[in-house]
């Protein structure tokens, strides 16, 4: 090994084939070799696996197999290649600085700022009017990228499509009778007309057999015949609130836990959920069908700005 | 005859470009050699994947909610009624050969490709590569991780089953909970109330097909750009200074390995795709906005914005004629929000809490800079915390918990968890700096027992990597001497003894 470190500049003379350098990693390097080749043969017969595997079987399996086999051959063959049969080295690069001279600095900023200065001083007027132009061009091209996308809210988020004397229906548009659900049953009902649309979905609980109407204290006129009928998505994130527990009288919502005490009127009692499930006010009509009394008395779902 | 080929063909292009300087230095530029590097490798090819398969998944997808009635292989759906988009998605998954494949690979392939750029940005957080002057590479990487992880979500959404479109739904009411604009840009995004106007998922695949991608594609030229132009870092050793870079060249031991890679790395996510079942959309059924299950937890690198979805308390803020949902804003719009600045800002705040403007090109262990790699630690704690928050029903139910426990423990967790590992992480840190001869590779010790019966203890031989019989690195030889050694008498020939 010589004294004096590696020269980095400059033009070298040619290495010789016997140079450290150059000699590959592998202690056997036919051994290496063999090993390499193995697993590149290995994935040659994967590939043309894969090509039976496509035309022969059709399975996902097969085909995964195959492929995976020729790439992971051919791969660890060409890596085992350049690992342990190219030369080592090591090698080295100097890196250079990239800033440039504190000269080259100094005239790039005064291009700028004096050059440029000198335009801008003498042209207020043309600078500030370019100015104003392209600031109401990116104002005004916002107006169609944004405001082309969709209607404004409006009131539609107050807003469902339950009414007084509106049918309660199931997703096949079946109309709900009194006798449908046991004690203890839920169903998701829609008003009649709009069945499947996400904002009117309400969960129909019956909580008892007896025609006491069973609802929380102070609308306790909201329920009929021991059903009570609920907003079905959650308060929090608009998740239908699909897990009833009978035992326990909760609603729970799936996505993130928040539980709803059904007894007290769909309080939410754990979880992120910040308000109660807005209760549907709902009685039996004379053919023994339910009805909505109303409409919801507040915005369903999840909470917004511009709910009071 | 093929060598003149080749000089011919460069000459030609040389003329016109002026390519032959440029693309030299580029065949002798050095990699390190460190198995961390390979870590953004990863990343890089399971791109590649994603954006092979899905160009082929591109071809069969149909981005429309439009009702069909579904008559395909898959018996158990057959004649109801779905989306086009839920119809396509199975379709291509049963109907098209090797569609199976293809879609599982992609869908393989986004997590690893998040989950390479997460531990590679991790490597170079704790090693601290993204000091001057690779402040620039730190944002594009992040910016890269901020879209890669909205591309996924947009991804998963687009087959309009019962899971994705939950996250969908989810993704209204976050962005209904803005304050003051929120509902204007749910209705914007959406073309009106949820579901909204029948738009969504082609706006959504028009975005995760197109927009981001091509955003993504200039970023990763910018990213590896940047890496040519300011070289790699390097950990110290010897022969590594602060203004070299010692390793292997590009040409031909690094294009041979990485190459390699790309082939390892492409195979396993196929092998993945086939073997190892990833989002069965024909299981959870086609999305409706009133049918939910049990289990609804979205992809790995979304756990962390659910888990703190979960664990937020109820703080819904109501006064002066609004509603201020909190407990939406806050973690799913000011938590992530807060994580992505810090780390986009990182660089900053070490420098000026360092005062050090100086150029580093050698890697830090992690514990000679025990505040960052503490904060680090803290940061992947909470991150790591808020995922695991994300399956507390699941949770709850394995270990047959009360509901209740597992959240109260994890909002206990989210914050106290941190900070003791800041502390933890501090103090380990100084103790593995104080700790003698650490990080030096030792030499095996070989006891031997003599022929009366004496045990002696040898050192072993060294070995390749103890860094004592290492060559001298020397820059990489552009012309060498063809000719076999024994041969070869011209002048100038450079002989190393060996």
């Amino acid at each position: 090994m010589s004294d004096e470190s590696p020269k980095l500049e400059g033009p070298l003379p040619p290495a010789a084939l016997d140079d450290p350098h150059l000699q590959p990693y592998a202690k056997h390097p036919e051994g290496a070799q063999l090993v390499a080749a193995v697993a590149m043969v290995v994935g040659f017969l994967g590939f043309i696996g894969f090509g039976v595997a496509y035309w022969v079987v059709a399975s996902t399996q097969w085909e995964a197999i195959t492929l995976g086999v020729g790439l992971l051959g051919l791969g660890f063959g060409v890596t085992a290649w350049g690992k342990y049969l190219m030369p080592q080295g090591p090698f080295v690069e100097e890196r250079h600085e990239f800033h440039s001279t504190e000269a080259e600095r100094e005239a790039m900023t005064a291009a700028i700022t004096q050059r440029g200065g000198m335009v801008v001083k003498r042209r207020r007027l043309l600078g500030g009017l370019f100015l104003a132009g392209s600031t109401a061009m990116g104002i005004v091209l916002l107006f169609p990228l944004l405001r082309s996308l969709g209607p404004k809210p409006g009131t539609t988020l107050f807003e469902t499509n339950w009414k007084k004397g509106s049918k309660l229906v199931t997703i096949d548009g079946r109309q709900v009778t009194v006798d449908d659900l046991e004690v203890g049953g839920v169903l998701t009902v829609f008003p009649q007309g709009y069945t499947g649309s996400s904002p009117d979905q309400v969960i129909l609980l019956r909580l008892s057999n007896q025609l006491q109407p069973l609802a929380p204290p102070g609308r306790t006129s909201w329920g009929v015949a021991g059903y009570v009928a609920y907003s079905k998505m959650c308060t929090h994130l608009g998740c239908p609130v699909g897990l009833y527990q009978e035992q326990t009288q909760q609603l729970v919502c799936p996505c993130h836990q928040s539980i709803f005490n059904v007894l007290a009127g769909a309080v939410p009692e754990f979880g992120p959920a910040p308000r109660p499930l807005p209760q549907l006010p709902i009685t039996v009509d004379s053919s023994g069908h339910l009805r909505a009394t109303g409409g919801f008395n507040q915005a369903v779902g999840p909470g917004f700005w511009e709910r009071p | 005859m093929i060598d003149e080929t080749i000089d011919g063909t460069l000459r030609w292009v040389d003329d016109r470009l002026g390519v032959a300087k440029g693309g030299r230095t580029f065949l002798d530029k050095i990699f390190p050699d460190h198995w961390s590097f390979m870590l953004g490798e990863i990343a890089l090819y399971s791109f590649v994947v994603l954006l092979a398969t899905g160009v082929f998944l591109s071809l069969y997808y149909i981005p429309s909610a439009h009702e069909v009635v579904y008559h395909g292989t898959y018996r158990p759906l057959d004649g109801q009624r779905v989306s086009e988009a839920y119809a396509s998605s199975v379709g291509l998954s049963f109907d098209v050969r090797s569609g199976l494949l293809m879609r599982q690979a992609h869908h393989w392939a986004a997590d690893i490709f998040l989950g390479s750029i997460a531990v590679h940005m991790a490597r170079v957080f704790f090693t601290g590569a993204f000091r001057k002057p690779r402040e620039f590479n730190w944002i594009v990487g992040v910016t890269m991780l901020i879209l890669g992880i909205v591309n996924g979500f947009l991804g998963y959404s687009l087959p309009d089953d019962l899971v994705s479109g939950t996250g969908i739904r989810i993704a209204y009411s976050i962005i209904e909970s803005i304050p003051l604009v929120g509902s204007y840009l749910a209705f914007f995004v959406f073309g009106g109330n949820y579901p909204g106007s029948g738009v969504i998922l082609a706006r959504f695949f028009i975005i995760h097909v197109l927009i981001v991608p091509l955003i993504l594609l200039g970023l990763l030229g910018a990213h590896l750009g940047l890496l040519v132009k300011q070289k790699h870092t390097q950990f110290p050793g010897k022969g590594k200074t602060e203004h070299n870079v010692v390793g292997s060249p590009m040409f031909p031991t690094f294009m041979a390995k990485t190459t390699g890679f790309l082939f390892i790395v492409t195979g396993v996510i196929f092998l993945l795709g086939g073997f190892a079942q990833i989002n069965p959309i024909w299981q959870f059924g086609q999305y409706e906005p009133y049918q939910i299950s049990y289990a609804v937890q979205p992809d790995w690198y979304m756990g962390w914005l659910d888990g703190a979805l979960r664990i937020m308390p109820s703080w819904e803020w109501v006064g002066w004629g609004h509603t201020i949902p909190l407990e939406v804003f806050l973690p799913a719009v000011i938590f992530p929000g807060l994580i992505f600045n810090i780390l986009l800002v990182w660089p900053f705040i070490e420098t000026r809490h360092t005062k050090d403007l100086a150029y580093h090109n050698l890697l830090d262990r992690p514990r000679d800079r025990p505040k960052r790699t503490a904060a680090g630690a803290a940061m992947l704690m909470l991150l790591g915390m808020t995922f695991f928050a994300s399956s507390t029903d699941v949770m709850a139910n394995f270990f047959q918990l009360p509901l209740k426990s597992v959240l109260w423990f994890f909002r206990f967790a989210v914050v106290l968890a941190p900070i003791i590992t800041y502390f933890l992480t501090y103090k380990i840190c100084l103790e593995m700096r104080a700790a003698e001869g650490i990080g030096k590779r030792k030499r095996a010790l070989i006891v031997e027992r003599s022929t009366t019966g004496e045990y002696v203890t040898v050192e072993s031989e060294p070995r390749p990597g103890d860094g004592s019989e290492e060559l001298e690195a020397i820059p990489v030889p552009t012309f060498i001497d063809l000719v076999p050694p024994e041969l070869a008498t011209g002048e100038g020939v450079r002989r190393v003894m060996r």
